[in-house]
Order: structure tokens, then C-alpha cells, then sequence
């Protein structure tokens, strides 16, 4: 059942749940924390509507700058604001920052070790019809290794909108992982957030048969599996893991000892994901079976997002297949 | 002109010969770093260090400096030197260049060395940086900033997609308080601009983005002078001077030659001298009372 202490939408599992985009959460927590600081800019390559900074833009039009569709430059300008004491949010499709503009993040960002908060829209295949050069599932792989770097993908707009916020008031380096599409809300305004702590959504009464680790879009899910799960009498455990670096360690190896079986769950090449950095976590200090549910060395094509996922393997059925298998690995 | 008198262009040449004397015995001690970049820019690099740059060494984060951005890092001896003999820290701490633990990166990184304004090695991302703060500092103060930012950039790197991206948005920012410096010395690594890839007309170039081009010598003391003054004094529109500088300046059998962009003395072509001798006849060149550069308004 869904763990009472997270205060979450009590109308998630219904079938007309409320649905925003995650990257709604993000305009919305960029105007209120530019309103509570001033030291707050935002840039943008071309694409203020799509990545919701109009919001911001149009409240602080002498703290937005339009860089154009130049995202090497959009890294590197903000580098520079930040270096003058200046917290800038810098935004554009996940496909082009953090992936086109790489380099200028690691060296102008991480290195120079300076406050930018990089906003990656439209990460995932989710983003459905504009096809594969658009779908970034690469970008936690990308972001999570470089150093001083922080990763967040905020589960829905409401996360989203408290990660925006945190991660304003903080000196590190940040990369936000956001999607297009509407995904339904899972948390609430009173629920928990904090950067590099992982929330426990569900759990049965009984122990845990296995543990499932989430994170984005996928979370929501996660939590319709394990509802389907519980009935049918297995014992499981839900982790929303919004920071993706730095991991919540302590999390991971409980819910491992409990469980003994993990399935990771994300909207990303298994290669460097989310669950690459589950393995590397569980290998060192607590080895169990894990499954992995995400991209399979592939590139995504044009579809709707339901069509994807299904076809990518990361719908419900592969969900619950993953966990039949991991626990038969025990 | 910024009160460039004869007395302080003396100085200047003085200074110059003195930094690139450190530049040579630094660049050996590594046994490995670039010379000819260094070497050629050292004259402008004195000029803003000893004449130009609102600075203080003895508080580095002094918040109302000017800002020095060297985006092209691997010529950061002629920085390093530079800082070394401004007092930033001791001229023996140059010996230490592209040693573990060093606060000397070869390539500059400003967790080590916290007085520099950014990291820097891949090349063509110092102007975004540049035009970030002067953005910065208009945000801050408006259009009345007195602050200057200074960005220099080397002629190969200008290759680089981004310096335009970055061009694109000094211009229609309008940022008068950047002053970008092209060190136009015709090399790169594998060989002349223009055969690498020719950047022909550099002067339409920038003014096609809205910049206010000036073309000088780069060794020239009061010309520096006079172009940084036009540059301050431009409104409304960002400024690059292309400082047409001869790489490797100052020793002879260096000058103009790309074999001198990525060696270090002791390690260069052998066709005037041997490697063991490269050292000692590039500082005999470069003494003063051995007469190669002299002071000409003693």
C-alpha cells in the first residue's frame, strides 16, 4: 500500500488521475524561487515555451537571456554568469543539453565547479512522434559521471517544481531531468523531497519479495505494478530514486537486505543509467539478483508513448516479468 | 591612451623580457608545454598585467576587478608568468609547471590556482564565458559597468563553432565592457591558419557581428595602448582587437614556425640547434645586455 508518511495523491490509482507534464513543475519553481532570489537567471536555446521558462522570462525579462539555438554557448555563458555570483538556470531539450553541449558542461561547469542548473526537457522516449534524434536516454549516463555533477529526474511536476527549488538554494553543478509529456501526479505539495534522498512510496505488511527502484516518469508505474503485485500476495517495496547522484546508499542496500531482489525501473539506456548506478552501489556493499527494465542498446523512432514503451520493453507486463525472473534468481 | 609614457613603455619591454626569460626556464623545468604561443603573446599579456588590468594580487577576489579570461589555456605559461611577477605568487612556484600537485595545471584549472577567472584547455568556450560575465556585471550595475572584461583567444581556435555562437550573442547583447584580444599569429598545431583552415578576411568577420574591429601589432606597446583605449571607449558594441603577434617572438630561431606551437625548448626542431642547447641559446637571445630586444626609448 502506499506509504502513508509521503502524503502522496491518495487518487493515484484511479483511472481519471490528475496529469501534468513534469516539466510544468519546473517553470512553476523557477519563477518562485527568481522571485526569492535575485540572483537567479535563466537562459534559453530557443525554446522558452517548450521547456516552461516563459513563466520566468516573462516575470524577469532583465534577468532571461535568449541565447538562441546554441546550446554550446548556453553552457558557457552561464559558466560565466555563475562565475560573477549569479545561480543560472540554463534550459533546452535534454537531447541538446546536456547531450550537444557536453564537453562545454564538464569543462565550463563541473571543472570551473560553478552553480549552473541544467533543465533537460523532454528527456525519454516518451517524447513519442518527433522520433529518435529527439528521445535523450543517454543523459543520465552523460551527466552522472562527470564530477561535482548532481543528477535529479523528478518523478512528476510537483517533485519537479521542489527539486527546481532545492537545487537553486545549492553551490553544486545540477542536471534536471524533465519530460513533455502530461504523466500523472503522484506526490503532493506535503509530500517529502530532499536532494540525494530516496522515498519509500509503497510497501506491503508482508516483507518484501522484492524491491522495485524508480525514477521519472516510470515511478508511476512502478507503483501500479507493485498495487498488482500486493494483491495477488507478493511482497514488495517501491524507492521513487529522484537523485541519481548522489545515491542514496543507505536506501538501496535496506530495501536490498529486506528484499533480496532488485528491479530497476527508468526511461533511459540500461547502460549508465539509474540502475547502472543501483549495481554499482548493491555490487560493492550488498550484491543481490537485479533486473534491469529500460532501454536495450537501442535507438527510439516515432510512436505515442504507450507504443514505445511497450515495444522498448518498459511497460507494466515487462515490469512485472522482471520481477518474476529476479525472484527466481534468488 | 591610459598615461603610456616612454618611462613606463621601458618598463614594459623590461618586464616582457623578464617574462619570457621564465617562460623558456619554466617550459624546460616541465619538459613538456607550448612555447611559441606564449612567447608571442607576452608583450600583451605585460601591457595588461603591468599597465592595463584593474587588479589587485594581494586580494585576488577583489570583487570590482577587471576580468582576465584566457580561453586558448595551453599558452598558459606567458598567464602563469605573468601572475608570478605581479605578486600573485612566487616566481620559484613557476618551476613547478606540469608537476603533480602543482597549482600550475598545464592547463589552467581554477581549483588549484583559485586567483584565476576560469578553467581553461578546450579550446573556444573562454568568450561564452567572457560574454556570462559581462552579462553579469550589466545585470548587476546596468549599462553605466566600468569593469572590463578581457578575453583572449587564439586565431586557430577561432575553428571553433562556438566562438561564433558566442560572437552572435556579444553583438546583439551589446556588450561594450568586453574587450576580446585575437592573437593573430598565422600557426596551429598542424601547421598555418590559412592551410588548416582559412579564416581569410577576420576583420569583416567581426564586424559582419556587430564588433568593433581594430587590427595592430601585437608587440607594439603604445599601439596595445591606444587600440585598449579605443576599445574602452567604444558604447554599445562589444571590441576585438587582432593583435597580429609573430609566435615565438623574442627568439629568433623560434619565430614564425609551427614546430614551436606544442614543444618546449630542449624538446624543438634541431635544424639550428641541438636539443641540449636549445635552453641556453633561446636565454642568451632573450638577455638584455645581449642586445636581441632592446629598449628603444632608452
Amino acid at each position: 500500500m502506499l506509504n502513508k508518511n509521503q502524503k502522496l495523491n491518495p487518487e493515484i490509482f484511479n483511472k481519471d488521475v490528475k496529469q501534468v507534464a513534469i516539466r510544468v513543475g519546473f517553470g512553476e519553481g523557477l519563477l518562485e524561487a527568481g522571485e526569492k532570489d535575485e540572483n537567479i537567471v535563466g537562459l534559453c536555446a530557443d525554446l522558452t515555451g517548450s521547456t516552461k521558462m516563459n513563466l520566468f522570462a516573462d516575470k524577469f525579462p532583465n534577468r532571461f537571456i535568449q541565447i538562441g539555438v546554441a546550446e554550446q554557448n548556453l553552457a558557457s555563458v552561464a559558466s560565466g554568469m555563475a562565475a560573477m555570483g549569479k545561480v543560472p538556470f540554463i534550459s533546452s531539450y535534454a537531447m541538446f543539453s546536456p547531450g550537444r553541449n557536453w564537453e562545454q558542461i564538464r569543462t565550463t561547469i563541473c571543472y570551473n565547479d560553478v552553480p549552473v542548473k541544467i533543465a533537460g526537457s523532454h528527456a525519454g522516449i516518451s517524447v513519442g512522434p518527433d522520433g529518435g534524434t529527439h528521445q535523450a536516454i543517454e543523459d543520465i549516463a552523460i551527466t552522472r559521471v562527470i564530477p561535482n555533477m548532481v543528477v535529479i529526474s523528478p518523478c512528476d511536476s510537483i517533485e519537479a517544481k521542489k527539486a527546481t527549488l532545492a537545487c537553486a538554494q545549492t553551490k553544486e553543478p545540477t542536471y534536471l531531468r524533465l519530460a513533455r509529456e502530461n504523466t500523472p501526479v503522484i506526490t503532493t505539495s506535503e509530500s517529502p523531497f530532499e536532494i540525494g534522498k530516496a522515498q519509500e512510496l509503497f510497501s506491503t505488511e508482508k516483507k518484501a519479495d522484492v524491491g522495485i527502484i524508480a525514477t521519472g516518469a516510470l515511478v508511476y508505474r512502478a507503483l501500479k505494478v507493485a498495487e498488482r503485485l500486493s494483491k495477488s500476495g507478493v511482497g514488495v517495496k517501491v524507492l521513487n530514486l529522484a537523485t541519481i547522484k548522489p545515491v542514496d546508499k543507505e536506501a538501496i542496500i535496506d530495501l536490498a537486505k529486506e528484499s533480496r531482489a532488485i528491479v530497476t525501473v527508468e526511461e533511459h539506456q540500461i547502460a549508465g543509467g539509474m540502475g547502472s548506478a543501483v549495481s554499482e552501489c548493491l555490487s560493492k556493499h550488498f550484491p543481490v539478483p537485479q533486473e534491469f527494465i529500460g532501454v536495450k542498446d537501442l535507438f527510439g523512432q516515432s510512436g505515442t508513448p504507450e507504443e514505445l514503451l511497450e515495444h522498448y520493453e518498459m511497460g507494466e507486463s515487462h515490469i512485472i516479468g522482471a520481477v518474476e525472473r529476479v525472484i527466481s534468481r534468488k | 591612451m591610459l598615461n603610456l609614457t616612454d618611462d613606463k613603455i621601458c618598463i614594459l619591454e623590461r618586464k616582457a623580457n623578464i617574462i619570457r626569460q621564465s617562460i623558456i626556464k619554466m617550459l624546460v623545468e616541465a619538459g613538456s608545454g607550448h612555447t611559441a604561443g606564449p612567447l608571442g603573446m607576452t608583450d600583451i599579456f605585460t601591457y595588461l598585467y603591468f599597465h592595463a588590468l584593474k587588479h589587485d594580487p594581494e586580494n585576488p577576489s577583489w570583487i570590482d576587478r577587471d576580468r582576465l579570461v584566457l580561453s586558448n589555456g595551453h599558452i598558459c605559461p606567458v598567464l602563469y608568468a605573468s601572475m608570478a611577477h605581479s605578486g600573485y605568487f612566487p616566481v620559484e612556484d613557476l618551476k613547478t609547471l606540469r608537476k603533480f600537485g602543482s597549482k600550475l595545471q598545464g592547463h589552467p584549472h581554477r581549483e588549484f590556482l583559485p586567483s584565476l577567472e576560469n578553467s581553461s584547455g578546450p579550446l573556444g568556450s573562454g568568450l561564452s564565458q567572457a560574454v556570462g560575465m559581462a552579462l553579469a556585471m550589466r545585470i548587476n550595475e546596468g549599462k553605466a559597468v566600468n569593469k572590463v572584461v578581457y578575453c583572449l583567444t587564439g586565431d586557430g581556435e577561432l575553428n571553433e563553432g562556438q566562438n561564433w555562437e558566442a560572437i552572435m550573442l556579444g553583438g546583439k547583447e551589446k556588450l561594450h565592457n568586453i574587450v576580446t584580444i585575437v592573437d593573430r599569429n598565422n600557426i596551429q598545431i598542424d601547421g598555418n591558419t590559412e592551410d588548416i583552415m582559412p579564416l581569410n578576411d577576420l576583420i569583416n568577420k567581426w564586424k559582419s557581428f556587430n564588433w568593433h574591429v581594430q587590427d595592430i601589432d601585437g608587440h607594439n606597446f603604445e599601439m596595445i595602448d591606444d587600440a585598449i583605449g579605443k576599445a574602452k571607449a567604444v558604447f554599445d558594441m562589444p571590441s576585438v582587437i587582432i593583435a597580429n603577434t609573430i609566435p615565438g617572438k623574442g627568439v629568433d630561431f623560434m619565430e614564425r614556425r609551427h614546430e614551436w606551437h606544442g614543444n618546449p625548448p630542449g624538446k624543438g626542431p634541431e635544424d639550428k640547434y641541438k636539443k641540449d642547447e636549445q635552453e641556453k641559446e633561446a636565454l642568451k637571445r632573450l638577455h638584455t645586455l645581449d642586445g636581441k630586444i632592446k629598449c628603444e626609448h632608452e
